[in-house]
């Protein structure tokens, strides 16, 4: 640089406090999540002190632990800039496929129920995943399409003949309610996922690739990342993870009927959007989504324990969605009005 | 490459061929690059071009012809292919991840790791700290990319390229964006470039650009290769006449006009951070230019007076009557016309016809009733399609169907039509090839001529001295000079961009 001009690069120390308020700023999502899970359960053991119970906390987790382990596929998705909807439907069928298989082949391993649940979830993910990157079509679309068919199918297999908890196997059923320390087995295994999957999305350039391609997808294509093949990934993930649920929903209620995992689908979307993740794609986090599936749960359960109506349980969840959105807005806004003015007044240095 | 002969070309392309259905886009690619040499591509837009480089990087694969690179034949299947052998691109438009860091952006695909292919932060940011080092700016790299300037968009491309260790360097009018300063870094970065051995090529509309910075030139026509030679033995008149295969009238016809009425009068209007104390008046015939560097707040003050953006302090007037701030119905009821910067995203729907684009502004009064007529949009295009001259296929094509400078008459004409006291006009021909340029400085001043007030805010300095009566400076939000025509010069111009008449040192 030989210019005697002063360069105009608006770039200087002066940003570093920006990019760490910025990244503050992120964080503090999960942790304002985390703090209102707080608030809510504090607000429900004053009304009802049975609310902060040993058994009541120990249902909380475990009434959270499906939600948000649906999440987990869930925000890989989104992330991407797609959506899965098909999530529910695909945990009823993978449930029924897992009870019919206990029923039907006493003494099968309890090993090959998860087995069982996982493959028939990620077929489903896998035929998703190919529609939405062979044929180019919207994921909304073929999603919604997927909810529909599969439940269908489900409806055709369950054929009216519900799976009674003595078909599913005791040692099956004890992942159901086992606690290890007081803490539900179930909610440890979920738990586990979550975190691996949170720290693979921060720490491998194969989930890196989701974040770009949802930020910017012709970037990424010129960036030589592989989308449609990351982009079917994540469907593959949603749709195995979604079995999982499936067979993790067996041993938690033990009986499976058509109504398995309906709605569903909502439930993780809204828990998605709430813990932070960009409708959009290309931001947010798992550890935000599955907290916000605690805090919903925990919203129903605290109003269930305070004896208020349960339709408040989808208001307040509604009303949430809308505060996460309006929050993400202006937080956009105040972050592209800060740097603003912050290299204004850089300029004025 | 150690091995090579230092006039041994590092990339030939080779009459490569590529359709897009019945449309041939390029007939005779042909290029070939030298290490350690600055070659220009130019053309007109539609001319091959972009098809070509989007050949070099590997986006699209050729119908015929052949590719080597560093003396072996390649093929690229993807973009990927490309990177690897060494060809790195920087396009037109920025292609970074707004929601990741600098950092990131730089390294996509290829950040370090330690065991586990676990992605290091703390190396990567190093890394990236160390290309802008080697570049000479100041970017902090764990910030995300959303919210940068164009200019510092461009660096982190750059620094991605610098990164990659890139033995050839496409850039497809990276100073289009850009001005003064920012463009001499760029040229600083491609002279080590060069000077470690690089092959350059460099696609610009901007002939001086090109002269001041390039060693050979390849000029392009219709998808065909038409000559490749050293820049010193061609005339810009020769360069001309081979892009446009005719001779071309004066690029910056200027009829002299008396200014009358003041029709925009804007006193002391300040927006904290943006800009701040900003006055000037735009008469009847006379065209005042906007100009100054990238993000010296040229565009933001036009959007402010316009109304899309917000302005704290300050009144705005348009033929005496005061506009209210933040309100762009009243600036359009008053008789302002705004053609903005970016036309693709803010001066057209891409996806709708011609003749539907051409009538969104007028919409109130085509409708009869509340209902609008096919047949009045139709009727209205039709007539400001053949005063503008546009090239189309159809009006009922959509716009996205014609090229940058027809696109601009577009958007010319649905402001036009609504019959304006003032047109603002931001970046008038950016990314328009010459002949369409000349076009629409003729229908600028003419527009002028026939009374109109305009206010030109442009990043092109003889656009500014050929077209402007009067130039307003603005330099970080102030404006630092007003020059007459007869005044400004680009010294003049580029140091109050500068500030160095307000008492900054460098």
């Amino acid at each position: 640089m030989t210019a005697t001009l002063p360069r105009p690069t608006p770039a200087g120390s002066t940003r570093t406090p920006v990019g760490a308020r910025l990244g503050g700023l992120l964080r503090a999502r999960e942790t304002g999540i985390a703090l209102l899970i707080v608030v809510v359960f504090v607000a429900a053991t004053v009304k009802n002190d049975a609310f902060a119970s040993a058994n009541s906390i120990q249902q909380l987790l475990l009434g959270a632990s499906l939600i948000a382990l649906l999440t987990v596929g869930q925000t890989m998705v989104i992330v991407t800039r797609n959506v899965d909807l098909s999530v529910g439907s695909v945990v009823g069928i993978s449930a029924y496929v897992v009870g019919m298989t206990f029923r039907d082949h006493p003494g099968t391993p309890i090993l090959l129920g998860f087995v069982v649940g996982i493959a028939v979830g990620a077929f489903f993910g896998a035929v998703n995943g190919a529609v939405v990157t062979l044929f180019r079509v919207p994921s909304l679309v073929v999603t919604l399409a997927g909810l529909y068919v599969i439940r269908g199918l489900d409806g055709l297999l369950v054929d009216g003949v519900i799976i009674n908890p003595q078909s599913i196997p005791r040692g099956f059923q004890r992942i159901g309610f086992e606690t290890v320390l007081g803490v539900p087995v179930l909610f440890l295994l979920v738990l586990v996922v979550v975190l691996v999957a949170a720290y693979a999305m921060r720490s491998f350039r194969s989930a890196r690739d989701l974040y770009a391609i949802g930020s910017n997808p012709d970037a990424a294509e010129l960036a030589g990342i592989p989308t449609q093949k990351r982009v079917f990934t994540a469907f593959l993930v949603s749709g195995s993870l979604a079995g999982l649920t499936g067979a993790l929903f067996v041993a938690l209620f033990a009986q499976v009927d058509v109504t398995a995992g309906r709605g569903y689908e909502f439930l993780v979307v809204a828990a998605v959007v709430v813990g932070g993740v960009a409708i959009f794609g290309g931001s947010g986090t798992v550890i935000g989504a599955a907290l916000a599936a605690v805090l919903l749960n925990t919203i129903d359960q605290a109003l269930v324990s305070s004896r208020i109506s349960g339709f408040w349980t989808d208001a307040i969840a509604g009303a949430l969605l809308l505060a996460a959105i309006a929050f993400d807005r202006s937080l956009s806004l105040r972050i592209a009005r800060k740097l603003r003015t912050q290299e204004g007044a850089h300029r004025d240095v | 490459m150690a091995t090579a002969a230092p006039h041994d070309p590092l990339l030939v392309l080779d009459r490569a061929e590529k359709s897009f259905g019945a449309v041939r886009a390029l007939v005779d690619g042909s290029i070939t690059l030298y290490p350690g040499e600055a070659h220009a591509l130019l053309g007109e837009n539609g001319a091959g071009k972009s098809t070509l480089v989007k050949i070099l990087a590997g986006v699209h694969q050729p119908d015929a012809g052949s590719l080597v690179v560093g003396g072996a034949p390649v093929v690229f299947a993807g973009p990927s292919d490309a990177r690897d052998a060494g060809v790195s691109i920087i396009y037109q438009e920025p292609t970074l991840f707004p929601d990741l860091t600098v950092a990131e952006n730089i390294y996509m695909g290829r950040q370090p790791t330690v065991a586990g292919r676990r992605i290091d932060r703390r190396a990567m940011n190093a890394a990236a700290r160390e290309v802008f080092a080697r570049l000479g700016v100041v970017l902090d790299p764990s910030r995300p990319a959303r919210g940068l300037s164009v200019a510092d968009q461009q660096i982190v491309e750059i620094a991605k390229a610098l990164s990659l260790n890139a033995r050839v360097l496409v850039m497809d009018e990276p100073t289009a964006a850009l001005t003064g300063v920012e463009v001499r870094r760029l040229f600083d970065v491609m002279e080590t470039l060069r000077a470690e051995g690089a092959a350059v090529m460099f696609i610009s509309h901007r002939l001086e650009e090109v002269y001041a910075s390039c060693q050979r030139v390849t000029i392009m026509r219709d998808g065909r290769f038409v000559r490749t030679a050293p820049i010193d033995e061609v005339t810009v008149d020769e360069i001309i006449r081979s892009m446009v295969g005719r001779d071309l009238d004066a690029l910056f016809p200027k009829t002299t006009t008396e200014p009358g009425q003041v029709v925009l009068d804007v006193d002391g209007m300040s927006e904290d951070g943006v800009f701040s104390d900003i006055s000037f008046q735009v008469r009847r015939g006379e065209i005042v230019a906007l100009a100054g560097l990238v993000g010296a707040g040229r565009s933001e003050v036009a959007r402010a007076v316009f109304g899309i953006d917000p302005r704290t302090t300050g009144t705005v007037s348009v033929l005496g009557e005061v506009l209210p701030a933040h309100r762009p119905r009243a600036a359009m009821a008053a008789g302002i016309a705004l053609v903005p910067e970016d036309r693709r995203q803010q001066g057209l729907v891409m996806d709708l016809p011609i003749d539907q684009n051409m009538a969104l502004a007028s919409l109130g009064r085509l409708a009869t009733g509340g209902l609008l007529r096919r047949s009045a949009e139709r009727k209205l295009a039709a007539d400001w399609a053949r005063r503008l001259q546009l090239k189309f296929g159809r009006l009922g094509n959509p716009a996205s169907t014609l090229s940058g400078g027809n696109q601009q008459k577009v958007v010319l004409g649905k402001w036009l039509s609504r019959d304006p006291q003032l047109l603002i006009i931001d970046e008038p021909t950016r990314g328009i090839d010459v002949g369409t340029k000349a076009e629409v400085h003729r229908i600028i001043d003419s527009l002028v001529a026939a009374g109109m007030a305009v206010l030109m805010i442009s990043s092109e300095l003889p656009e500014v001295l050929g077209m402007a009566d009067r130039v307003l400076v603005l330099h970080e939000g102030r404006i630092t000079a007003e020059l007459s025509r007869a005044d400004a010069d680009e010294d003049s111009i580029m140091r109050a961009a500068s500030g160095l008449t307000s008492g900054a040192t460098a």
